[in-house]
């Protein structure tokens, strides 16, 4: 008998699943672009400055002008760069976003169908499994650009991967710990009394930090520190493939608010009736992603070695004692 | 969809291509490398980096041949001259008072000390007094100015840093001062508003007003910036013992300005040796302690306090009388008198014809800029041309401690001394 690597909580038909995919693909899909315009107005207003007030009607068309502009741009590759890992890295970059947002929960089962891409019972393992993909694309479009500075950005991203990657893991754990689920539908449900942030605040705190880290936003955006290394692995990049990775980084910032919203925010819940929950759910992460806007716009760029330490030695040992902790109480309750 | 390469010359192999580029090593880099790159030992493998001429962070077209092992530099050398206008040679062509504009042009950002320093020593060889009108004008506008090339340098620095939004706070007060200079000399950028003898022009109405609202309104901004860096633990770690060069060593080389002052010594020519309005007002000197990339930057801020000071007590005690020295053989008549004076027409038409006449002497000018020690001298002939024309810019000597700076640290303390060190590369080249 073959033991399955995953087990699916609640399964449709196979039209219904095709149908909901393409709904969550496009909805999400359709998020980003939204996104560009709110960060560029935020920003712009952050800064004493309009921001895009130009492309449409309060500027709210500037995302369309720009994707136009670099999708009509010259597909461009320097003689130095390797052909196909050139062209693959934004392409998996862009996997990984997508890839990710399957397990987004933005609402119970609701006649008969799901409000989620999936619900495997190994959600917190998928999630690491395809959002970790995205560094490859990192790494290898760096490395392949055959530029230095490239290089230099895509080794800092290797090393920032490993050096995050264990904190935020470890953060969610005590969510998992107090739901006694991997699911997010399941940990979602589990915050029916209390939201996991006020319990789990410090792995609140943690994971909302390796995030910022995972989704090379400032002040973790030393692979593309454009003061430092000139856009890091995107320097080679231009037109569509610059885009590519414009969008991949919006998406990750959307999964990773996702995450926090549906492991310490109550997911979906929220006063009113049922068919309110994924406007919840978007509030939410609509909320986080403020966050990473205000913060863009505050904060300097942290130093390589202060970046390792901050990591390995603050944000591990707190995140390993938080699970002790966790774990303790969990036991003794 | 075809993939377009720009430099046919490269190969067109991927992988061992980073190591084997036949990057050119110029001059003092330790280890020099060999055309495959590859001979050396792979921990002994250096990543030869140009930062530059064309780098976001370079402020200007500086390039920096950097040696890199992983992200530590171990070598650098800066390479200067690619803004290089020839503005000191162009100035023995020109009559004295047609080379005003020309030194403003050099350092972009402190256009009113490099018309001070060539004025001053045209001066000091014509042994012309000022008028006291003409001095307090002078300090308030180079004071203004040393705002501006601050609050200029806190933006682009902070921006290096990944703090992006103090660049607009601090355009936004750079911008007031902008809207004043206009307001005194219709000028936002090089404005000539200094002239040999004097000030172009007086203040205009509500001028002063608005540099009181001002003056007002700039010490709560300092301090708004103040809150937003100096209590960022990020901009702390940032800038703490970083890019430190013993005292003894920056003397040694001729630093001069916030640099110097940052590392302990209290020297400022502006009490120094004072010139203008400055024996009449009071005000501070700011030094630092160690020298590191927060001391340049407590300095700074701390000075554009104390130029705030300097302002608000020279319109306080602002003179009334001329702007401008009524030495007739050096400055132009009013227009009024040219109706009714013949000698005034004469007075007119040889200064604009040959202009005036300066006594054979030489003469170095140092005053205190915004950067440092802004010296000009001038070599005079006896003719209405200066037979030479040399600017000692403090952009120039003061990068020479970059490299020792930036030596054992990381690529992001490169950019943070190159930031705290504010070199201008127009008066770097000139």
């Amino acid at each position: 008998m073959i033991t399955p690597v995953a087990e699916v909580g609640y399964a449709e038909a196979t039209w219904i699943l095709i149908a909901k995919s393409i709904v969550i693909f496009l909805g999400v899909f359709l998020i980003v672009p939204v996104l560009t315009v709110v960060e560029r107005k935020l920003i712009g207003r952050f800064q004493h400055r309009y921001g895009p007030n130009r492309v449409g009607p309060v500027g709210m068309m500037q995302p369309l002008a720009d994707i136009l502009k670099l999708v009509g741009k010259q597909v461009f590759r320097p003689d130095a760069a390797v052909p196909l890992l050139y062209a693959i890295g934004p392409a998996l970059v862009i996997f990984s976003g997508i890839t990710t947002i399957a397990i987004l929960p933005f609402g119970d089962v609701k006649d008969g169908v799901g409000f989620y891409g999936i619900d495997v019972s190994i959600g917190v393992l998928y999630f690491f499994a395809f959002g970790s993909l995205a560094f490859y694309g990192l790494l290898l479009s760096g490395w392949s650009s055959g530029s230095k500075y490239s290089f230099l950005g895509a080794m800092r991203s290797a090393a920032q991967l490993i050096s995050y990657e264990v904190s935020m893991g470890l953060a969610l754990l005590g969510a998992v710990m107090m739901a006694g689920s991997l699911s997010l539908v399941s940990i979602v449900e589990a915050q029916g009394e209390i939201w996991y942030v006020v319990p789990q605040f410090v792995g609140f705190l943690i994971f909302m930090i390796a995030g910022f880290a995972e989704t090379n936003r400032a002040p973790f955006d030393l692979p593309e520190a454009d003061a430092e290394l000139v856009q890091g692995y995107q320097t080679e990049y231009g037109g569509s493939r610059f885009a590519s990775f414009l969008l991949a980084e919006y998406l990750e910032m959307f999964v990773v608010s996702g995450i926090a919203a549906a492991f310490f925010l109550g997911g979906w819940m929220g006063p009113g009736p049922g068919w309110l929950d994924p406007i919840w759910m978007v509030t939410k992460i609509m909320a986080l992603i403020f966050v990473f806007i205000w913060i863009r716009a505050t904060l300097p760029r942290l130093r390589y070695d202060q970046l390792m330490s901050l990591g390995w030695k603050v944000l591990l040992p707190l995140a390993t004692l938080n699970i002790l902790v966790t774990a303790v109480l969990v036991v003794v309750t | 969809m075809s993939d377009v390469g720009g430099h046919r010359s490269a190969p067109a192999r991927g992988g061992d291509v980073i190591a084997a580029t036949t990057a050119e090593v110029i001059g003092s880099s330790p280890i020099e490398r060999t055309e495959a790159g590859d001979a050396l030992e792979p921990e002994h493998e250096l990543l030869t980096v140009n930062m530059g001429p064309h780098h976001p962070a370079t402020h200007g077209v500086l390039r920096l041949l950097v040696s890199l092992e992983g992200e530590e530099v171990l070598d650098l050398k800066p390479i200067v001259g690619y803004v290089h206008t020839g503005i000191e040679k162009s100035c023995e062509d020109q009559s004295y008072w047609k080379v005003i504009p020309f030194v403003e042009r050099m350092d972009y950002l402190s256009y009113f000390f490099n018309m001070q320093a060539f004025c001053g020593a045209v001066e000091t060889l014509l042994e012309l007094e000022i008028p006291p009108r003409a001095k307090y004008l002078r300090t308030i506008h180079l004071e203004l100015n040393r705002l501006h090339s601050h609050l200029f340098w806190l933006g682009t620095t902070a921006l290096d840093l990944g703090a992006i939004s103090m660049l607009w706070y601090a355009l936004r007060e750079r911008d007031t001062i902008l809207d004043l200079f206009e307001m005194a000399t219709g000028q936002r950028m090089h404005t000539r508003y200094f002239q040999v003898g004097g000030v172009f022009e007086d203040i205009p109405v509500g001028f002063e007003d608005k540099l009181r609202a001002f003056c007002t309104e700039m010490p709560a901004r300092i301090g708004q910036y103040e809150a937003l860096l100096d209590r960022n633990e990020i901009f702390l770690r940032r800038t703490r013992g970083v890019g430190i060069v013993p005292r003894e060593r920056l003397l040694e080389l001729g630093v001069t300005g916030p640099l110097l002052r940052a590392a302990g010594e209290p020297w400022d020519l502006r009490k120094a040796h004072p010139y203008l309005a400055y024996d009449e007002v009071e005000f501070k000197i700011p030094v630092g302690t160690v020298g590191d990339g927060y001391d340049r930057y407590r300095v700074r801020m701390q000075e554009m306090r104390e130029s705030v000071r300097i302002i608000e007590q020279c319109l306080d005690g602002l003179p009334e009388g001329p702007w401008i020295t009524d030495e007739r053989k050096v400055v132009l008549p009013p227009r009024d008198e040219l109706a009714t004076s013949m000698e005034a027409l004469i007075h007119h038409f040889k200064l604009v014809t040959e202009g005036f006449r300066v006594p054979p002497g030489e003469v170095y000018y140092p005053i205190e800029g915004p950067r440092g020690e802004l010296g000009c001298y001038v070599l005079a002939d006896g003719s209405a041309k200066p037979a030479r024309v040399h600017f000692r810019d403090p952009s120039f000597v003061n990068l020479q401690s970059l490299r020792e700076m930036c030596v054992g640290g990381y690529i992001a303390d490169l950019i943070q001394n190159l930031g705290m060190l504010d070199p201008i590369l127009g008066g770097v080249d000139r």
